[in-house]
């Protein structure tokens, strides 16, 4: 006991450096932060459940929630491939690859914007051609998409790549010479290892997606009832001294990614598990 | 990387048939390269060459004065300065919560952990929010401050404010498990022989953990530098005054002028691409 208090008491500093972590923490994060549920409290809940459940906000929030959603399938879909690609593939440029896989990571958000927006407009270099088969992107709940699908795509290929490089060649190997064919391994072995990570990518850019403004507002087109996402309302209420309205539809926003992260740190904790065993 | 040069190789020598039957069929692996790279070139090859065909789409001439012109000197100077401020800031909370957290077994450890990671669930747009409903006309301050003639919200110091809360988990992020990895027994050993607490942070803990600090303060500059939806709510949109980067390309692309929005995008793009080499190889010394 007194050989375990001495060495931790060997290094200096605890008191001030705890002291300053948690007073900075306090002052730019916890107390602003805290404005939000207390501001939602004085505003009453008439208020609130009037601004919440007005047409215009449910449609915000159906948008950003299916189009968060649709992103996530796309990158539930390829981001897999991708991991698996970069972790267990020779190929020419495969390096240079797996560094600009960060790029929506390092990119300015209203860069992103404003370029899947030029893209995919009907005059654009993609735009144009999908136009001519019918398929609008640009202003609409697509291009919507399309923008949130950059943007989780690095999220889904992160949370995968470290846990198929753990996954032991050896373990298919023995599959395998005890006489199970290739789409069986991957069935049984290969799938089941990687759901946890496969979950915590998808949850990560959901998360990231609703909240989502800089590379979505260009492209969306942000036509009330039909492609105004949920944190644009939020501007747009602001824009109008409505700080209340702004503040409820915020509120919701808020619980929702809490609940996420949440559900998020659960995943990641099986995930650890599922590793390290 | 190494391990898996290993397996390979026990793999051939010892099991050469297993080893040739647990790998994807060719065909298999051309056809997942082949879907992996047409979805990463439409998702991002595409647009990263937009951005600089359209920058140049009028000639160097035009690409120059548009990156040189008064306004978007204006917002790059902003952008610096912000950055001037909230990355130091940033860095300092990084290693001081990197010490305490890594260095030491405290009551509370993990909810300080996770309540550093906060300011990542929380939407661009709710981060701005927060402050204007702190320091905005009808906020919780705004009296006070509008009576002392101090300017928050529409000025710069709400910028940099809000940039200070997107960008606050970055560093200290990096730095925690790093500090962690490292352990402590040649700081003990340091104090030992006799070094300050000082001299032990700077000539034993921070040649240890130097990577993890430039991986977060690399990726915390690119956050501060490209920040756009929580500046946008407090910014207010003033040219030559509260104006960002980011928020000068919104207001040439909304009026239309394209070339130099995408002019002044491609000085963020080389920013990014800058970014992720550094990032690249902050990476393979952590490893």
């Amino acid at each position: 006991m007194l050989a375990l208090r001495s060495s931790h008491t060997v290094l200096p500093g605890l008191r001030i450096t705890l002291g300053f972590t948690v007073l900075y923490l306090a002052v730019i994060v916890l107390v602003p932060l805290a404005g939000l549920p207390i501001r939602t409290a004085g505003m009453g809940w008439e208020t609130f459940w009037r601004t919440i459940t007005d047409p215009r906000v449910i449609a915000s929030y159906e948008l950003t929630f299916a189009t968060a959603g649709a992103a996530a399938c796309v990158n539930g879909l390829f981001g897999p491939i991708v991991a698996w690609v970069l972790v267990r593939y020779e190929f020419p440029g495969r390096r240079l690859v797996d560094a600009v896989i960060d790029l929506p990571f390092a990119l300015p958000t209203a860069v992103a914007g404003i370029t899947l927006t030029t893209l995919y407009a009907p005059g654009g270099w993609l735009g144009r051609p999908l136009a001519a088969y019918g398929l609008p992107v640009a202003f609409t709940p697509v291009g919507i998409t399309v923008a949130l699908v950059f943007i989780g795509l690095p999220f889904v290929v992160r949370a995968l790549q470290p846990v198929i490089q753990d996954l032991d060649v050896e373990v298919e190997e023995a599959a395998a010479s005890l006489g199970a064919r290739r789409s069986q391994v991957v069935a049984r072995i290969v799938v089941p290892y990687l759901l946890p990570a496969w979950l915590t990518g998808l949850a990560l850019a959901f998360a990231r997606a609703i909240g989502e403004y800089g590379s979505v507002v260009f492209i969306a087109g942000n036509m009330p009832m039909r492609t105004e996402i949920a944190p644009l309302l939020i501007i747009t209420k602001l824009e109008q001294y409505d700080y209340d309205g702004a503040t409820a539809i915020a509120f919701v926003m808020l619980s929702i990614s809490f609940v996420l992260l949440l559900a998020i740190n659960g995943l990641q904790a099986w995930s650890a598990a599922r590793v390290s065993r | 990387m190494e391990r898996r040069a290993g397996v390979a190789v026990t793999g051939t020598i010892a099991r050469p048939s297993a080893a040739r039957r647990v790998a994807d069929p060719p065909l298999v692996r051309r056809a997942l390269v082949g879907i992996a790279l047409v979805f990463l070139g439409l998702f991002l090859a595409v647009p990263l060459a937009a951005v600089f065909a359209e920058a140049l789409a009028l000639g160097v001439r035009a690409y120059v004065a548009a990156v040189t012109e008064p306004y978007a000197l204006a917002a790059l100077r902003l952008t610096l300065l912000t950055a001037a401020v909230a990355v130091p800031a940033n860095l300092v909370f990084g290693l001081c919560a990197g010490w305490a957290i890594a260095k030491f077994r405290f009551r509370g450890r993990q909810l300080l952990t996770t309540l550093i990671d906060l300011p990542f669930a929380v939407s661009p747009v709710i981060s701005g929010l927060v402050f204007v409903l702190l320091f905005g006309r009808q906020g919780l301050l705004g009296p006070w401050l509008a009576e002392h003639d101090i300017r928050v919200i529409f000025a710069v110091p709400g910028i940099v404010l809000a940039t200070v809360f997107v960008s606050f988990p970055f560093i200290a992020r990096e730095v925690i498990p790093v500090m962690e990895a490292a352990g402590s027994h040649e700081e003990e050993a340091a104090r030992l022989l006799g070094a300050s607490g000082l001299q032990t942070f700077v000539r034993v803990t921070l040649p240890n953990i130097k990577w993890g600090v430039v991986y977060g303060v690399i990726l915390c500059t690119a956050r501060v530098v490209g920040e756009f939806g929580a500046v946008s709510v407090v910014s207010g949109h003033i040219r030559g005054m509260t104006n960002t980067l980011p928020l000068h390309v919104e207001i040439l692309y909304n009026e239309y002028q394209f070339q130099a929005a995408f002019a002044v995008a491609s000085v963020l793009t080389g920013m990014a691409l800058v970014t992720l080499a550094v990032k690249t190889v902050a990476e393979r010394h952590i490893r």
